[in-house]
């Protein structure tokens, strides 16, 4: 088994707004334990090829808690799936079938999953971050 | 994989540590779709995967550790009443029901603890509240048989995020309470967790392990607690009654001599603006008088003299009359005739 070559770590932060008192607010990182409806939440990736050789066709995917709302990433190379990975692209290109049988534009709530696809592969000691961000329902 | 789907990692950043204050800037997040939010308890987890061609070219998936994150409590009610008016009362009436929609607008189950109050101001009288009554049946109507009677601290409604219970209000109406006059009454619904507790309970407040599923139960927007006003307005009517005789001599004149016929017409008159219910009107034949057969009217109409189906008779030398409901800014008219012995 050579799967030991890379990592790949998730963390999840919540963004609070703080006000610093003098009219300014700056918007802090926690690392939480807990939520409640509303939260707006952060979630990164980092992979990192530990291995010797290259890691080629490098690809992460990550499935949306049902309980959080896709709110973007600021990766432009994130491609979004509405329908449980069946059909990825852009949220623009993707419809949502609805019960009456009508197509509707997808919406970012409608996101199921999120993967980002690497072009080149990943060098020996390589690494990086991707992030999208989620909000709970 | 489609050939268009290959996209350019175009920002990974190598090596850099995650920003613990990243900007003062403003970020735009959608509201939340639902109203209570995903359930107090849920645990929230996170992993991805990530695949990838290995050396040998074989395909290897990997998966990431994962992130258990659990939703809190958050504690909300609304009450809004449910009447579609000012409730219409009578003086001195008994239990008579405003009634309010309470609302877990929370994401936990959660008991409310509910409390009138009738010291209001701007009102003309205070309503005394008799007992609070749960709508068992879910119909929105008072059932005195069926509904169950509140107990604070024994039966508090216990709602699931989103649920609704309707809740009556029993009051005493005060007996002299004039016509017009408005009496107020507020229903305060407050999450149990909340009652008792020291301080000022403020959204953000944090109650430790209090909430559903175990974390935190944290006060909402609505500081736990919600209210609204029922409105009881009285509605009476008065009566009052005129008479007055006409007399025609046996010659043409308006003498009070014997073989005289006396004309008397009495009116009833009700004013406010409610409605008079089992209106009587009973006048006895004068002494040295005889009740001329036959004469007795209402409202023009004549009535028969004996008890049967119409609204009047003469009985016991007595001249009744029965004017059921009558609404205010009505009159009744009756006529009967005598004639003198």
């Amino acid at each position: 088994m050579a799967s030991q070559s890379v990592s790949l770590s998730s963390e999840v932060f919540l963004e609070k707004a703080i006000s610093d008192g003098n009219g300014q607010v700056k918007i802090v990182l926690y690392e939480p334990k807990i939520v409640t409806p509303g939260d707006k939440l952060i979630f990164f990736l980092k992979y990192h090829n530990v291995g010797a050789a290259p890691a080629a066709n490098f690809v992460v995917t990550n499935p949306l808690p049902g309980a959080i709302a896709f709110q973007g990433s600021n990766d432009a190379a994130a491609e979004l799936s509405v329908d449980n990975g069946r059909n990825w692209g852009f949220l623009a290109a993707l419809k949502i079938h609805e019960v009456n049988g009508a197509w509707r534009p997808a919406r970012m709530e409608d996101v199921t999953h999120v993967r980002w696809t690497m072009r080149s592969p990943i060098p020996a000691g390589g690494q990086g971050k991707l992030s999208f961000r989620g909000i709970v329902r | 994989m489609h050939k268009n789907s290959q996209w350019l990692i175009a920002n990974v950043e190598l090596a850099r540590v995650v920003p613990l204050v990243i900007a003062t800037a403003s970020i735009a997040f959608a509201t939340p779709v639902q109203a209570a939010g995903t359930v107090a308890g849920t645990t929230i987890s996170n992993t991805a995967t990530a695949t990838y061609d290995d050396p040998s070219g074989t395909p290897t998936t990997l998966p990431s550790n994962r992130v258990d994150i659990l939703v809190d409590e958050v504690l909300d009610v609304t009450v809004v009443s449910a009447d579609p008016g000012n409730v219409v009362v009578a003086p001195g009436s008994t239990n008579q029901a405003v009634s309010f929609t309470v609302t877990n607008t929370g994401n936990g189950s959660e008991a409310f603890a509910l409390n009138p109050t009738t010291a209001i101001g701007g009102d003309q009288f205070d309503p005394t509240t008799t007992s609070i009554v749960l709508d068992t049946n879910n119909n929105g109507i008072y059932d005195p048989t069926i509904d169950t009677v509140y107990v604070p601290g024994s039966n508090d409604p216990v709602l699931a995020p989103d649920a609704s219970v309707t809740v009556f209000v029993l009051s005493t109406i005060p007996g002299g309470a004039p016509d017009l006059d408005r009496g107020f009454l507020d229903l305060t619904a407050v999450a149990r967790t909340v009652v008792g507790a020291p301080g000022p309970v403020v959204p953000g407040r944090v109650f430790a392990g209090d909430g559903q599923g175990g974390g935190d139960a944290i006060v909402g927007t609505t500081s736990a607690d919600g209210v609204d006003r029922g409105t009881y307005l009285v509605q009476t009517a008065t009566v009052s009654f005129v008479k007055s005789a006409a007399i025609v001599d046996p010659f043409g004149g308006s003498k009070s001599v014997p073989g005289s016929i006396i004309t008397y017409t009495l009116v009833a008159n009700v004013s406010g603006t409610g409605t008079l219910t089992n209106l009587k009107l009973g006048d006895a034949v004068p002494t040295n008088t005889t009740y001329e057969a036959g004469t007795i009217t209402l409202q023009g109409a004549t009535l028969t003299d004996v008890v049967d189906a119409d609204a009047g008779e003469i009985a016991t030398n007595t001249v009744a009359v029965r004017l059921g409901s009558v609404a205010g800014g009505q009159t009744r008219t009756v006529t009967f005739k005598v004639k003198i012995n």
